[in-house]
Order: C-alpha cells, then sequence, then structure tokens
C-alpha cells in the first residue's frame, strides 16, 4: 500500500508533467499564430493612422511655422509669428467663443432633452419603434443635406415664416440667418435637431444595460418613480452621460460643414467656428502656413479638454476598463 | 459662368467626392472615340493631356468632353482626358497639384493675381511663343493672363459685371428707360418700392457679389492710372478708393437691397439672389453675364431670358474713373511645365478657334466669347448689350479679388462682406490689402 501510495504520487507527478512537457511544442506555435495574428490585425490600421493621422499631424505643425501660400519651396521661415496672428486675433477670439457658446448649449440643453426624450422611449409607449425612428433620422442625414434643407426652410418669408404667421405667432419673425446677434442660435437649433437623435440613442442604449431588477426592487421598497429615476437610473446612466459630453463638446469644436454651408461663418463673422476661421483665412486666402497653424492650435485644444477630461470626468468609468487591462 | 463664383454649397456636397474621383481620375473621360486621317499635331509620338476644368455641370460638361473629342479626331496622336472638378476645389488642389511631379497638363485659370501667385510655384509653362501666330486674335483679352509680360494662361472668355433687370417689372413701376446714373438708380428704387417691388436683389451671404457694388464705385470713382497702379502696388490709400466708400454709404442709406440679404446666397435655389430676380420678387441685380446660364433654373418661367435686360453701372458725377469702364474677369486655362507641347498650346488654340467659341455661345455657357468674331452668333439682346458695353469701354477693371494676388483678394472680399453686414468701416476695407493682420 505504502509503495503504492509512494509511488503514486510520482505516477501523478508524471502524470500531471507529461502532458505539461507534452504541451510544451505547441507553445511556440500558439506563439507564432499570436504573433502572426497581431501582424495581421494591428499593421495594417497602424500604417493607416500613421500615415494618415501623424504623419499629416508632423507636416501641420511644421508648416505652421512658416509663411507658405502652398506654391513654391517652403522657405519662409517666420518661427512662431503665425501663432501670433492666430492666438492674439480678435476674430480667432470670436470664432472661440463661438464654439464655446455652441458646446456649453448642447450640454445645457441637448442634455435634458435627450434625457427626456431617452427615459420616455425607453417605456412602453405605443409606436414606440416609430418614434425612435423619427428622432433618429435627422442624424443619419448628411451634413449637406440638413444644412441645405434648414437654409431654405429659414429664409425670410420661408416655410417657417410662413408657419409662425399661420399660427398667429407673427410677431416672433426674424432673420433669423441674417441678424448678426440671431444666427448663432439659429444654426445651434439646427445642429441640436440634427444631433440630438445620436444623444437619444447612446442614451438608450445606457438605459438598456441597466438591470430592472434594481428599479423593480426599489419600486418594491416603496420608492416613486421620480426616486427611482433620481437615484437609480441616472446614476447608472453616469458612464454614458459622461461619454455624450465628451462627444458633444468634441464634435462642436469642430463644428464646420452645417455652418459653412448655411452662412460661410457670416455675416460678419457672428456665426464663425475654429474651422470656418481655419478654411476663409487659411484655404480660401491660400496662407496655408496659417491654416496650420489654427488646425494645430484647435488640435491642442482638444488634446487638452480630452485628457483633462479622461483624467477628472472618465476617470472612473475607464479605471476598471481601460487603465487596468493596458497596464 | 465665372468659375470661383459657383455655389458653395455644391463644393461642400460634392467635395469628397470629387476629390476621391480627381485623384483616382477614375471620372475622366477619355475622348477615344473618333479617328480621323487628318492631323496637324507636328508631334507623332501619342501623347495624353490631363485636361482640369470646371465643367462638371451640364451644358459645359457635354461641351467639354465634344471639344476633347473632336481634337482627338483631328489631332489623333493625342488624346485628351477630361477632369471635370468643381470650381472651389481648385482652391485647394492646385496648390497640391503644382507641388506634385505629376500635375495636370491643363488647368483651369482665372488670371491676374491669382495666376502670378500659382506662377511662383515654376510649373507654369510660357506660352508666349508658342500662341504668338494667333493670340492676337483675342486682342485685350488675353493681357488678363499674362505674367511679367508673359502669356502663362489662355482666355476662353470673357465677363463684364452690371445690372440684369426685369423689364416687366420696370414697365409696372413706370420706368420707361434703364437710369444711367446713380441718382436715377435710386429715384427708380422709390418707384419700385412704390408698387411694392424690391429693387435690387443681393447674394450678400455668398460674399462675393457684395464686392461688385464697391469696387465700381472705386472704378468710377478712380482714375484708369490710380487704379492700376494701386493694383500693382497692393495699396489702396488712394482718396478715390475712400470716396468710393462714401459713394457706397450714401447708396446703401438707401436701402435698395431685400431684407436680410446677408444671409442669401447668389445662385442656390429659387431664394438665391438670382433666384429672385428670376421669380420677379427683384427687379435687378448686379451681376456678371453669367446670370443667363443661372436664371433658367432657378425659375418655372420658361421665357425668363426674354424678360430680362442690362444697363452698365451707372455714372457717378464727379468721379476721375471713365463712364464707360467695366469690371471684368474671364476663364481660361494654364498649361503646366510637363505638359507635351505644341500639343497643350494647341488644343487651347482650338478652344479659342471661331467654331468651338460659336458652339460655347450657342449652348448658352459662354456670353462673352474670347474670340470676338463668335459673338455675331449671340442672339440674347441682353447679352448682346453687355457685349457691346465690354467691347466699347474705355478700358477694363478686372475684378479686383482676382486681380490681387489671391490672399489680399479674398481679404478685400471679407471686409466687403463685413462692411455690407454693418461691420467693419472704410478703413478696414482700404487697410484689408495692405494690412499682413488681416485675418
Amino acid at each position: 500500500m505504502a509503495r503504492t501510495q509512494s509511488a503514486s504520487p510520482a505516477a501523478g507527478r508524471d502524470l500531471i508533467s507529461r502532458p505539461a512537457a507534452g504541451a510544451r511544442p505547441p507553445r511556440p506555435r500558439r506563439g507564432l499564430r499570436k504573433r502572426l495574428e497581431l501582424t495581421v490585425l494591428l499593421v495594417p490600421p497602424t500604417v493607416l493612422f500613421v500615415g494618415f493621422v501623424i504623419v499629416p499631424m508632423i507636416f501641420a505643425a511644421w508648416y505652421s511655422l512658416y509663411n507658405w501660400s502652398g506654391f513654391g519651396p517652403l522657405n519662409d521661415f517666420i518661427g512662431v509669428q503665425n501663432y501670433n496672428g492666430v492666438l492674439t486675433g480678435p476674430v480667432f477670439h470670436q470664432a472661440i467663443e463661438h464654439n464655446v457658446i455652441i458646446a456649453v448649449l448642447s450640454v445645457l440643453l441637448q442634455l435634458p432633452i435627450s434625457l427626456g426624450l431617452a427615459l420616455l422611449l425607453n417605456r412602453r409607449v405605443r409606436g414606440r419603434t416609430f418614434l425612435r425612428l423619427a428622432v433618429f433620422a435627422p442624424f443619419v442625414l448628411s451634413e449637406a443635406t440638413a444644412a441645405v434643407m434648414w437654409y431654405e426652410l429659414l429664409q425670410p418669408g420661408g416655410p417657417l415664416d410662413a408657419l409662425l404667421k399661420a399660427v398667429g405667432l407673427g410677431g416672433l419673425i426674424h432673420y433669423w440667418l441674417a441678424s448678426t446677434s440671431l444666427v448663432l442660435y439659429s444654426v445651434f437649433v439646427v445642429a441640436t435637431w440634427k444631433y440630438i437623435g445620436f444623444g437619444i440613442v447612446l442614451l438608450l442604449a445606457g438605459l438598456q444595460g441597466i438591470p430592472p431588477e434594481l428599479r423593480e426592487a426599489a419600486a418594491i421598497d416603496g420608492a416613486t418613480p421620480w426616486q427611482v429615476t433620481r437615484a437609480i437610473t441616472l446614476p447608472l446612466l453616469g458612464p454614458t452621460i459622461r461619454i455624450w459630453i465628451f462627444l458633444s463638446v468634441i464634435g462642436s469644436f469642430q463644428l464646420f460643414d452645417l455652418v459653412w454651408i448655411m452662412t460661410l461663418g457670416g455675416p460678419a463673422n457672428a456665426s464663425s467656428t475654429i474651422l470656418t476661421y481655419q478654411y476663409t483665412n487659411g484655404v480660401q486666402r491660400t496662407e496655408f502656413g496659417y491654416g496650420a497653424t489654427v488646425s494645430v492650435v484647435l488640435f491642442v485644444f482638444s488634446l487638452v479638454f480630452a485628457l483633462a477630461y479622461q483624467r477628472y470626468a472618465l476617470r472612473r468609468d475607464t479605471a476598471g476598463a481601460v487603465t487596468r487591462a493596458v497596464i | 459662368m465665372r468659375g470661383s463664383r459657383k455655389p458653395a454649397i455644391v463644393a461642400v456636397a460634392v467635395a469628397a467626392a470629387l476629390a476621391i474621383a480627381a485623384c483616382s481620375s477614375s471620372s475622366s473621360s477619355s475622348s477615344s472615340s473618333g479617328t480621323s486621317a487628318s492631323s496637324s499635331s507636328s508631334s507623332s509620338a501619342k501623347v495624353t493631356l490631363t485636361w482640369w476644368n470646371n465643367g462638371n455641370t451640364q451644358p459645359l460638361l457635354g461641351v467639354w468632353d465634344s471639344v476633347a473629342a473632336a481634337f482627338h479626331a483631328s489631332h489623333p496622336n493625342v488624346t485628351v482626358s477630361v477632369v471635370p472638378i468643381q470650381s472651389d476645389l481648385f482652391t485647394t488642389k492646385m496648390p497640391i497639384a503644382l507641388k506634385s511631379d505629376s500635375p495636370p497638363d491643363i488647368f483651369q485659370q482665372w488670371g491676374g493675381g491669382q495666376e502670378a501667385t500659382q506662377f511662383t510655384s515654376g510649373k507654369l509653362a510660357n506660352l508666349s511663343s508658342l500662341s504668338s501666330a494667333w493670340i492676337s486674335e483675342l486682342g485685350q483679352a488675353a493681357a488678363g493672363w499674362q505674367v511679367n509680360g508673359e502669356q502663362y494662361g489662355i482666355p476662353y472668355d470673357q465677363h463684364v459685371v452690371g445690372f440684369w433687370y426685369r423689364t416687366d417689372l420696370f414697365k409696372k413701376a413706370g420706368i420707361s428707360s434703364p437710369p444711367t446714373t446713380i441718382a436715377q438708380l435710386e429715384s427708380d428704387d422709390v418707384k419700385l418700392k412704390a408698387v411694392g417691388i424690391t429693387p435690387i436683389a443681393l447674394g450678400g451671404g455668398s460674399r462675393w457679389p457684395d464686392a461688385f457694388y464697391w469696387e465700381y464705385f472705386a472704378v468710377r470713382e478712380c482714375s484708369e492710372s490710380v487704379l492700376q497702379s494701386s493694383i500693382k502696388a497692393i495699396n489702396m490709400n488712394a482718396a478715390c478708393f475712400s470716396q468710393a466708400t462714401k459713394d457706397l454709404t450714401a447708396f446703401m442709406a438707401t436701402n435698395p437691397f431685400q431684407g436680410g440679404f446677408n444671409a442669401t446666397q447668389a445662385q442656390t435655389g429659387a431664394g438665391s439672389s438670382a433666384g429672385l430676380l428670376a421669380n420677379g420678387k427683384a427687379a435687378m441685380e448686379l451681376q456678371g453675364d453669367w446670370e443667363t446660364s443661372v436664371v433658367p433654373a432657378l425659375t418655372a418661367n420658361k421665357n425668363i431670358l426674354s424678360d430680362l435686360g442690362w444697363f452698365p453701372f451707372p455714372q457717378v458725377p464727379g468721379g476721375a474713373g471713365a463712364a464707360t469702364a467695366v469690371l471684368s474677369g474671364g476663364d481660361g486655362f494654364s498649361c503646366t511645365t510637363g505638359a507635351p507641347e505644341p500639343a497643350c498650346a494647341e488644343f487651347l488654340q482650338y478652344i479659342d478657334s471661331t467654331p468651338v467659341q460659336e458652339e460655347l455661345v450657342q449652348k448658352g455657357e459662354v456670353g462673352l466669347p474670347a474670340n470676338s468674331t463668335a459673338q455675331s452668333v449671340l442672339t440674347n439682346p441682353a447679352l448682346q448689350a453687355a457685349a457691346k458695353a465690354h467691347s466699347t469701354a474705355a478700358y477694363d477693371a478686372e475684378y479686383f479679388d482676382i486681380a490681387f494676388p489671391t490672399n489680399q483678394g479674398q481679404a478685400l472680399d471679407t471686409a466687403l462682406a463685413d462692411f455690407f453686414a454693418g461691420k467693419g468701416s472704410n478703413s478696414t476695407i482700404i487697410n484689408s490689402v495692405s494690412s499682413s493682420s488681416g485675418h
């Protein structure tokens, strides 16, 4: 017994070690396969990313140090003069101000509207699919199409004015796109119409990720629907809301197509954004060095915002998911 | 149609598509059809000319295709590859193309300071000797495509800016003949307003139509020599330019334009300034001769062209400029240094030949052909009036935004658009071209 007992652990070790030893040869194969997989999966996107994102960024930073019309050699080095021009220019300040106004309004107005509609559309209401489709439809349209459509709707004496008159609100009629004090807000309304569907769909997805048991349990404990929403739904929707704010602010800073088609950033820069400023002063005036400078400045703004937001607002959301996984 | 005047909407909407198309040249159509025994080309090797033009819509799209095919038929060794590109895209595509080793052989060229800016790339071919035998047929028209007295581009049409007006609405307001002075224009505006008609449509949302007013006042106030020297020196400090701002301010104070003109686009849709004229919602518009190719598409009125008349920008009493001087420009092409010659120059000569020029006029795409013999086929009375004003003008003044180098020209357009929107002053206009911090 004792022999067999003493032998069995050895035999057991053997048995255990054998398959382990036997498993060794496939390991390099698995490693090779893994490396091959990584190569196939990572190289094409890396090449594309470096070629179409990193390299152009380096070029932009390089061009931004020159006075360059785009023609002829790059030989008029002017150091940071373009940066001085951009950062001290009142028209650029105005453009930044407009971007900030749109970003702030987006968060203050679009978020509550998106949230409200998402909560509504998450309930079992009649025609829910149709309603979801209706609010998401504008997001599917291209910006150019939406801009042309709204440009026509907002014409003096156009469909919107006719509608206001028909319902007895003729006194509210204004030059929606020609008034320098109104045009930015007209553009903001169009952007809201265009992008509200995206927020709603994002928040709906977030809502569906919240286990119904939590709300049911709270309801059984006697919580009112408002208490359930405030104490359970909204906190659990936090990560989605924070991501939406992030996307919305970055999107606000990159606003171009809608504005350009509807107003060219005018009248008199009243609806300009950083990118319409860049197009007017960099591309149309063939001052490509200056245009590159504006791009670099916008990039730095977006990067600083993104990093700060990641650090302070998204840290909790990404701590488990990304940071630890990478570490 | 003046190339840089195409609507921005189209530019953005088709930008991506065209950028891809132009890069891959997948949209290019080769004129491989048609053969002919006759060949006047002195070169025997087979060559291909890549031709970037702004004929991206009909009818010009079809005209250029047939021109390329016909040229190939008479020059079997030369194939012309047509690449239509929307006008505004030339601003971004040309610098890149002229920096590359393979720019197009021929590309759209609006001459003036813009051509001089492109000239610095060193890639524009000098066509002086290749065109010396026939360029004189174009008369003064060719001068706008010279840099340092050498021909680096060749026009195929000319443009003149003037007032287009609705003869029916003038009649309704009791106006028997078009105004010849600014005072008369202002009193006609009053008559039109009295019968509920907006006197003048202005596409301020597109910016460049604003510039026509100030530039025309400057053309009337400044003598020819002051105008020329100011453009050359890129300096508008002469007193006559400030006087032009005063004239414009006084004119704008009479409220001649439609409400909300700052947001009205020039050529897109029925609500554009051309659309307002086309649909009888305004009586006049200060525009180029290309108006006849823009207006018909914007109205259901099939006879719109017969309702339109044309008169030159009115005289300004006391101005040092000639009363008959006109604000003008044109469209043309340049060859690049790598283009096969003489094929490239021969192709440009072919475009300026009378049959092709007549076809351009008859298809309604060109109002004022560069080759004046083709003007005989003009049938529209309003266009005939514009052509006559152009040919009898004391002198031409090229649109300032094209005459100045691109940077300064665009800065001036922006300053003028701001002025029309109530922002800025005479000094912001005057300084826009000389101040490097005009951003």
